[in-house]
This record gives C-alpha cells, structure tokens and sequence, in this order.
C-alpha cells in the first residue's frame, strides 16, 4: 500500500483478488497469443482448452514466422519509424511547447487553443488531405510518407507545456542571466528537467506508431517499407487464414521489443519522477 | 566595478501599476537595500534591472552605460534568486560552471563529445573547474561539487547560488530575497557571511528582502518602497530615527511605532492623550497632527503632568532584558506600547496606571494626511545610540 498503512485482512483480500482479476482479463489476450505460437496447426482448433500445447511446436511456427515473410525488416522498419518520429517530434515540440510556456507573446493563448484543438481531430479524419498532400510532395511509398504526418504532435507540445509550466520561471532568468540563448534554455536546462514528460511522451510515441496500422495501410505499398503490424497482416492475407501458428509467433515477436523497452523505460521513468525538484 | 541609476522607471501589468516613477542612483560597491511588503515592485525593479523585466518607460544605466534593451547576459550583472534557480540535473560544479562556459567557449566547443577534441577547450575547461573549485572553497562548498541540488540542504544551496553568482566575476551583484527560504538561525549566519561577501568583492550589491532586519543589519543605505513608491533612501539609522513620512515609520521598527492624534495647543507644545507633550515644530495653534512615539522613546516618570502620558497598563510582555507595556490612553483608539529597560521599570502589573516621559526630540511629527514635519531644529543622526538601539530593535 503505498500511502503506508495497511488495510484489514478481508478488505486487503478483496482488493487484491479485484486487482488480480483486472490485470488477469487484461494478460489473457497475450496469454493466448503465446500460448497458440507454441501449437501445432490440429490444437488450435481444439474444443479441449489447454494453455500448455501436447506436442511443441514452437520452433516451427517462429522459424516460419522469421523466414516466411521478411520478419526482421518489417521490425527494422518499425525501429527506423518510430524513432524517426520521435527524435523529429521532440526537435519539434520542445521548442514550441517552451514558447507557449515562457515566452510572452501577443497571440499565445490563441495558439495554444488551436494546440487544443489538434489535440481533439483524430489522425483518421486527415488521412485522406495527408494522402493527396503525400501525393503532391511525391513521397508515397517512402519512409518520409509513414513519418511526416507524425512529426508535429499537439499531445507532445501539450504535455511538454503543462509540464514546462511547473518549472519556476527563476530557472529560466537564471539560465538567461548565465548566457543561454532561448534555444540553449530549452536543449540545456527545460528538456533535461522535464525528463519524467519526456519518456513518457516516448513511450506513448513509440507505442503508436509502432503499432499504428492504419497510415501506412495507406501510405506505402512496397513490402521493404512495411512497419510490424502492417506485415503481420501481408502475413496473414499469403498464409490464407489457416495457420495461426506463425502468425502467432510473429505477432509475439513484434509486441516483444514493446515490453522490454517498456519495462526499461518504467524504471528510468519512476527515478525521474523521485527525483527532488529545486528547492 | 559600476554604480547603477534608475531614471524615471514605469511599469504595469495591464491596468496594475507596480513602479510609478522610480528613480535611483546606486553608488559603485555600495550595498543598496530595497525594503517593502511583498507586492511592493521591489523585485521587479530588480529584474529590469537585470534585464528579465522590460520597462514601460525610463531608463536604467549600469556604470554609466545605458542598458535599455541589452541582453541579460551583456549586462555584466549576476542574481541569487529566492528559489535559488539551480538546475537540478547538474551536478554543483556543472552549476556553477556553466556562466563561465558560456562566455568562454565558443558554442562548438560546448558540444559535447566533439567539442573536447577542439584546440583550446582542454585548457580553458581546466581554467574554469580550476575557479569553480577556488570559488566553492571560499565559500565552504568544495566537498560537495559532484552531489547535486536534490542532495543539498536549503542552506548550502543557497551558497552554490551565490557561488554561481560570484564565480564569473559581476559589476553588481543582485538578490532577490535570499535568506527568505532558510531558517531563523541559518539567516542570521548567511547575513554575516553576505555582508562579508560584499567587503572581499568590493562591488555593488543590491539587494531585495521584506525582512527589515535583513535591510538594517546590512545595508548602506536602504530604498523603502510601498505600492511602488520609492518613499525614502537614506541609511538605515536615518530611516528608522527621520523617517520621511509617515508610511515608513510604520514600517520600519517592530513592535510598530505608536501613532497619537494630537493638535496643536501653542507653538510647540501639543495637546495629546489628555496629556501636552512639548515637541518643537513650526506649526500654528488648532493645527491636527500626528505624533510618532517608538515604544523605546518612552521612559517611566514619577507623576503625570506636562510631557508625561498617562494610561492604563493593559498587560506586560517580558522579554528578558525589556518590558513591553501595552497600555490604554485616553483618547486612542490602539494600545499604546511601550518599551521599557525592565531593571530600570518598577514592577508594573495589568490594571496600573503608568506615568511615561519621552526623551527629548523622539516625538515624530506628522500631518494627518503622513507628511513629515521636521523639527525646527535639524536632528542628526550622528546621535550615537541610535544605531545600535535601531539594529537591536528591528530583530
């Protein structure tokens, strides 16, 4: 219990199996999916339910998973997105959200409402504007495509406001006072102190356009350029349905560098946040 | 080395006024004090300074040269801040390096791995760590260069700020309310070591507080401001014993001064508290005045009559070497207080009637709107008791 005291037996018991039984609904999804990568084609299809397969499959099915289609690309890909996006949404946001912030301009809160605004219109309604304009650039079909609409975030420069915001204004007078330039104040002193915002941002980023399927579905055709999900699903449409197998020990293979960057990222973000602040 | 001046400064925030028509000019290395309530634009008046505050009209010079609209950076000044404003994910030294990088080194020398590998950068990082750790020495803080902020106690952060401060070197050194965050007795330490600061460097200090014993015990002279008033810059003894009105006096001086109405009997004499009180000022008979008594202006007399007040002793606060009597007086609307040498007092209890003199020429007079009528004979300062009454007073 984290606020220190301890509940009664009963009360604590009842929490716990709550709490256990929420997580346990949010895991059997996953569970599933492992535990199908590890059967052969005839138990999948089983009405008997065992979570452990009779006979192991598992080297079948995640050797087909690699070899079949081009696996490891589509993960390349994926890495090679999403951390694009990343590095060019924080480039993008930092400063933004730093003007909104502690710059005083005339037309500020103006811009922040239509940050505001950003943050409501969901990507699904400007596919088909980023498409033409993709179109237009002539960068369908490239990496450029799956990265560009991404690149300025409303979320990322909220979040980065709110939480610039909090940072007393002595430190930038401070940091002015120094010999800073604006630009300096936002690389050297605000990203570094709003390190909790920033790999939080990450994770949710990260965790979006790796699994995003929608966009590229739109914006790239060639097999080379395919992020995770959208190979999966070139996987599933060859495959013809049937083989579950490999299918699933791809998409295990995909979401396993979510959970360990995840869970890589958790512990720098608790220490971030323990961290004392100025004063 | 440079004095600064303060011509005319305005400033608002939308329709509030918070410096009306400042202007001061501030000696090279005097120790200048801006004293007033919070809210007053006493810092404000600082952050123009330093140029983090843009002014709505005036001008202010440092060393002769005008600063309107130059940088922070160019103004050759360095701040201590309230909340001390050090970057918490550097270490000390990274803190109290980091001026002197930035006027040092070029910015591809600041870079991070390629920087080092650039002529020059090894030698002038080696000048700067060597000074940052001279500095931190001198200021007690060299064991604690590698920890960071986070691990620091409010006091030692407080000397990484002015290390931070000190290490390149300013014309003037600005602080903003510095001791405010630290407790009672690590202030009164941080107040010698400041005022020892300010002697070793030379230089022009202003400084901010609310604290009027701050202001007292360090200045050379002290700037009282209210509402963004500039009302009085004189040195602390004059300010607390010839206060320009009557605004300062009640702020300057704990417990506060006592205000008597009164009205003139005859020239120089003052019918006040059912009492006269002879106080020499050039004012005509019937004319309303207030009188400004510090409760330690007052001594026990023997009987009532001509210069002695009398009231009821409401109850006594002991304080060791002084009594402070609160007494009812006829026709005054606060209790009056006074404070008195407790060997000196007879045993004065709650419900006595007290008979208080007052010493010659301590009777502040003003006029019911608080200007100040001075006495028709000039008071001066240089009366030697005062200043340490005043310093021990405003404790």
């Amino acid at each position: 219990m984290s606020a220190g005291h301890r509940l009664a037996p009963p009360a604590a018991i009842a929490r716990h199996t709550l709490l256990l039984l929420t997580g346990a609904l949010v895991m059997v999804p996953f569970v599933w999916m492992v535990s199908l990568s590890l059967k052969p084609p005839g138990e999948i299809f089983r009405t008997s339910f065992s979570l452990l397969p009779e006979e192991w499959h598992a080297i079948e099915n995640y050797t087909k998973a690699l070899t079949e289609v081009p696996l490891p690309r589509y993960m390349l890909n994926g890495v090679i997105i999403s951390a694009a996006i990343l590095v060019l949404q924080i480039l993008v946001c930092a400063p933004a959200a730093y003007a909104l912030a502690k710059l005083d301009f005339r037309g500020r809160d103006a811009l922040f409402g239509l940050v505001l605004i950003g943050l409501l219109i969901p990507h699904q309604v400007l596919a088909l504007p980023l498409f033409i304009l993709g179109y237009n650039l002539d960068i369908l079909n490239t990496y450029a495509a799956l990265i560009f609409p991404f690149v300025v975030s409303p979320f990322g420069i909220f979040l980065f406001r709110q939480f610039f915001k909090s940072i007393p204004d002595d430190v930038v007078h401070a940091a002015r006072l120094d010999g800073l330039s604006e630009l300096a104040i936002v690389w050297k002193i605000m990203v570094p102190m709003a390190m909790p915002a920033v790999i939080a941002f990450s994770i949710f980023s990260v965790v979006s356009h790796w699994n995003d399927l929608f966009w590229p579905l739109i914006a790239v055709r060639s097999e080379s350029l395919m992020p995770p999900p959208l190979g999966i699903m070139a996987f599933k449409n060859e495959e013809a349905g049937n083989d579950y197998g490999p299918l699933m020990a791809a998409s295990t293979l995909v979401v396993l560098p979510l959970i360990v960057v995840f869970l890589a990222a958790q512990k720098w973000f608790v220490e971030g946040l323990g961290k004392g602040s100025v004063k | 080395m440079s004095g600064v001046s303060f011509q005319n400064v305005q400033k608002s925030f939308g329709p509030v006024s918070v410096l009306r028509d400042v202007s001061l000019d501030i000696a090279d290395g005097e120790f200048l004090t801006l004293l007033g309530p919070s809210g007053c634009g006493k810092s404000t008046l600082l952050r123009i300074l330093a140029g983090l505050e843009a002014q709505d009209s005036g001008s202010v010079s440092i060393g002769g040269r005008g600063v309107d609209g130059v940088r922070p950076k160019r103004r050759d000044i360095a701040m201590v801040f309230q909340s001390y404003a050090l970057y918490p994910h550097m270490t000390v030294a990274q803190n109290m390096a980091l001026p002197l990088r930035m006027r040092r080194l070029s910015p591809w020398q600041r870079l991070p791995v390629f920087g080092r590998l650039l002529p020059g950068t090894k030698r002038a990082g080696g000048e700067i760590a060597a000074e940052v750790e001279r500095t931190a020495k001198a200021l007690g803080i060299g064991h604690l260069l590698e920890r960071k902020p986070g691990q620091l106690s409010g006091g030692q952060r407080q000397r990484v700020a002015v290390g931070r401060a000190m290490v390149r070197h300013p014309a003037v050194f600005l602080m903003d309310e510095p001791l405010s965050n630290l407790d009672a007795k690590l202030r009164v330490q941080m107040r010698t070591e400041i005022k020892e600061l300010h002697k070793r460097l030379g230089v022009t200090f202003i400084y901010v507080t609310h604290d009027q014993a701050e202001a007292m015990t360090l200045s050379d002279r002290v700037a009282v401001m209210l509402d963004g008033e500039l009302l009085q810059v004189a040195p602390p003894q004059e300010i607390y014993a010839d206060p320009s009105e009557r605004r300062v006096a009640e702020f300057i001086g704990s417990p506060k001064i006592n205000m008597l109405d009164g009205v003139v009997r005859e020239r120089g004499l003052i019918d006040v508290a059912g009492s006269t009180l002879a106080v020499d000022i050039d004012r005509d008979q019937g004319a309303e005045v207030t009188l400004g008594i510090r409760p330690e202006a007052f001594h026990v007399a023997d009987r009532s009559g001509p210069g002695a007040l009398t009231g009821a002793v409401r109850f006594v606060e002991h304080m060791g070497s002084d009594l402070f009597v609160h007494l009812d007086m006829p026709g005054v609307a606060e209790p009056v207080i006074a404070r008195l040498l407790a060997e000196r007092a007879p045993q004065i209890s709650a419900g006595q009637t007290l008979h208080l003199g007052v010493r010659p020429n301590r009777a502040l007079a003003f006029t019911r709107e608080g200007a100040r009528i001075r006495p028709r004979v000039q008071w001066t300062p240089a009366a030697g008791a005062t200043v340490t009454h005043l310093r021990e007073y405003v404790q």
